[in-house]
């Protein structure tokens, strides 16, 4: 369980986030989803620890702000929006990384499965510096799965915090990222992603928190999140949420609609 | 979960922790060749081969050849093992610590924070009470260094940094700037210091290994040790801090306090080099870039491998430097300086994409 109560964020004098309250559950993907500079990394860093926040936050019944670095690390995994390396590391390099201390003898078996898993199969000994962009975004996922690869541990929820995951992915690699973390989830880890786009949330989300300008206008499910006023309330634009025919994903279309139908 | 567990020798796909284990061994045996070479290399006639010769045969040494080696050479040799590899390891971990292959004790001013805390030991030590001085010995000179190092890096970290935490750019442009303040300080004791504290500071400045001593390697010896012992425990910090502060802090490490121990342990080792050897300039660079072009940049194989190249290469260089125009002798930073100033032109380049290779 992750409970954020109160949180306030401020860069120097300037306040981001007044006030936000967030929960996630294990076994759920909750999207964080708003508009340019609403705040919503600005709360994934005040979730995973990395920026000073008012309020209180805590992970698994532990307040985050008193645990040591090496205590969160072993119960969730951070993937940034995006990461330059200093080195020519290769993609193996890279995801070795993530492997936390006691763990050095499986890291063979475990960084072959996480390139698999992202599809980086045969890239192990490429640099990354060399890679594309959405190479390099899977190649970040695949160090995040391994520094947190069992979603329960000791009985406990490990979590997965991604910050926009697929914002440069092409949609079949959406979809597979998206998986990844459905998967996480159901196997008992918690998710939290940071989202742009709606229908894919619509599509993976169980839960949805809409952020706007510091605060969050509203979280709860899907269906009650994806509502037209709310929406162009918080987006400041027309929008008219349609329901899929097939498991009532939600689409916004803009002039053209887009449907994506498969699931899982 | 057995499918996860490893066979024993079977690398990983992309590890290049084989060849930089090898890469290990081979540079013990090149430290271990430069060395008999230093050992065996001087202007005086004396030939390690002769000598051991009549150890074997049971006759005693000439004293000549016994000064030579014993009081001259080995002492040289083990100075230049010592600052060898501490300059190419402080290089090396100031580099991880900054996210920047161009970072170097010279140019973060840790350098010449220690030259300026030597200078006036040198200078001014002659002022210090009776029994300050007495006590310290000839620990006077590298702790003064220590100090002079420490201090200018505490001054940038404190303009560097804010809320815990560094902005690299900041600490890189403030160490130019400092680099040229302790520049400046330390021209102005050269004013101050009589004719024979010039000629030692002018030799002492250019980096030479010449007045190697005993007494020498004594005093530079804790400093080094500690710094040279401690720094492998950086090497995981280091490798996560080459993703960022934010993300190395999110897979466990103590950042803050990496940071602190990393930059303590550089002015130590840098500190005690340069107190007893002068600025030898670029080996803190060179190393570690050859060493990510062989063997990646891992740091838990990149620091030891600093160390063992970085104190073969300077025994060579110290051996070209008073074989070159003997009998008299060059100073070995010009020697550093003569091969180390166009390979670092060629990064720049290789960075600026200039130069493909
Ligand atoms: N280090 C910083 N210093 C000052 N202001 C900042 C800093 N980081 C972010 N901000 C400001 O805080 C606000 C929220 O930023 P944040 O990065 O959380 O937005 P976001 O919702 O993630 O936007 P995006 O969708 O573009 O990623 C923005 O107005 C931004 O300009
Ligand atoms: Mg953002």
């Amino acid at each position: 369980m992750l409970d954020a109560k109160d949180i306030t964020v401020s860069y120097g004098a300037r306040a981001i986030l007044h006030g936000v309250a967030f929960t996630a559950k294990p076994r759920q993907i909750t999207a964080i989803v708003g508009p340019n500079g609403s705040g919503k990394t600005t709360l994934l860093r005040a979730l995973t620890g990395e920026c000073r926040f008012g309020g209180r936050i805590t992970l698994n019944g532990t307040d985050i702000s008193r645990a040591k670095p090496w205590e969160l690390s072993s119960v969730r995994g951070v993937l940034p929006q995006a990461i330059a390396l200093a080195f020519p590391f290769n993609v193996a390099e890279v995801v070795r990384i993530g492997l936390q201390r006691g763990l050095e003898a499986q890291e063979r078996g475990l960084i072959s499965r996480a390139l698999e898993r992202v599809g980086l199969t045969g890239f192990a000994d490429r640099l990354y510096q060399d890679l594309s962009g959405g190479e390099q975004q899977r190649v970040q996922l695949a160090r995040v799965l391994v520094q947190v690869w069992h979603p329960v541990r000791d009985g406990q929820p490990r979590w997965l915090f991604l910050d926009e995951p697929v914002s440069s992915l092409d949609i079949g690699h959406q979809l597979q990222v998206m998986n990844i973390a459905r998967d996480y989830a159901d196997q008992g880890g918690g998710v939290v992603a940071v989202m742009h786009d709606l229908n894919l949330t619509a599509m993976f989300a169980d839960q949805i928190a809409l952020i706007s300008k510091g605060r969050c206008l509203k979280q709860g499910t899907p269906e009650a999140v994806m509502q037209n006023a709310l929406l162009g309330d918080a987006y400041h634009c027309n929008l008219r949420v349609n329901t899929a025919p097939v498991q009532g994903a939600y689409l916004l279309p803009h002039t053209a609609s887009l449907t994506v139908e498969e699931r899982g | 979960m057995a499918d996860l567990v490893v066979h024993a020798g079977l690398q990983a796909p992309g590890s290049r922790a084989n060849g930089a284990r090898l890469l290990t061994l081979l540079l013990l045996v090149a430290l271990v060749g430069a060395s008999l070479m230093s050992l065996a290399i001087g202007a005086s006639g004396t030939s390690l081969w002769r000598a051991f010769n009549d150890l074997v045969s049971g006759q005693s040494l000439s004293l000549r050849d016994q000064v030579v080696l014993w009081d001259i050479r080995v002492p040289r040799t083990v100075l230049g093992v010592l600052v060898g590899a501490s300059l190419a390891m402080s290089g090396a971990v100031l580099q991880g610590l900054f996210r920047n292959p161009l970072a170097d004790p010279g140019i973060v001013g840790v350098s010449s924070g220690a030259g300026l805390g030597a200078i006036s030991a040198i200078v001014l030590g002659s002022f210090l009470p009776a029994v300050l001085a007495e006590r310290l010995g000839y620990y006077l000179v590298p702790v003064a260094a220590f100090l002079g190092g420490w201090a200018s890096t505490l001054v940038l970290y404190g303009i560097s940094t804010r809320k815990g935490r560094t902005s690299v750019g900041t600490m890189l442009l403030a160490g130019i700037a400092l680099g040229a303040l302790t520049g400046a300080l330390s021209g102005i004791m050269v004013y101050v210091a009589d004719d024979q504290q010039l000629r030692d500071l002018t030799f002492w400045g250019m980096g030479s290994l010449a007045g190697a001593t005993w007494t020498k390697v004594i005093a530079a010896t804790p400093l080094i040790m500690v710094a040279m012992l401690g720094t492998p425990f950086l090497a995981r910090a280091l490798n996560g801090l080459s993703l960022g502060e934010a993300s190395a802090a999110h897979i466990g490490i103590p950042v803050q306090r990496m940071k602190r121990l990393a930059i303590l342990a550089v002015a130590a080792a840098t500190g005690a080099s340069v107190a007893v050897s002068g600025g030898i300039g670029f080996v803190g660079i060179v190393v570690p870039h050859l060493l990510r072009l062989m063997v990646g940049p891992d740091h838990r194989y990149l620091l030891i491998n600093s160390g063992l190249l970085g104190a073969a290469l300077l025994l060579i260089a110290d051996v070209i430097s008073r074989t070159i125009i003997a009998p008299a002798e060059l100073p070995i930073g010009i020697v550093t300086a003569t091969l180390g100033g166009p390979f670092f032109l060629w990064i720049l380049l290789r960075q600026r994409g200039l130069v493909d290779m």
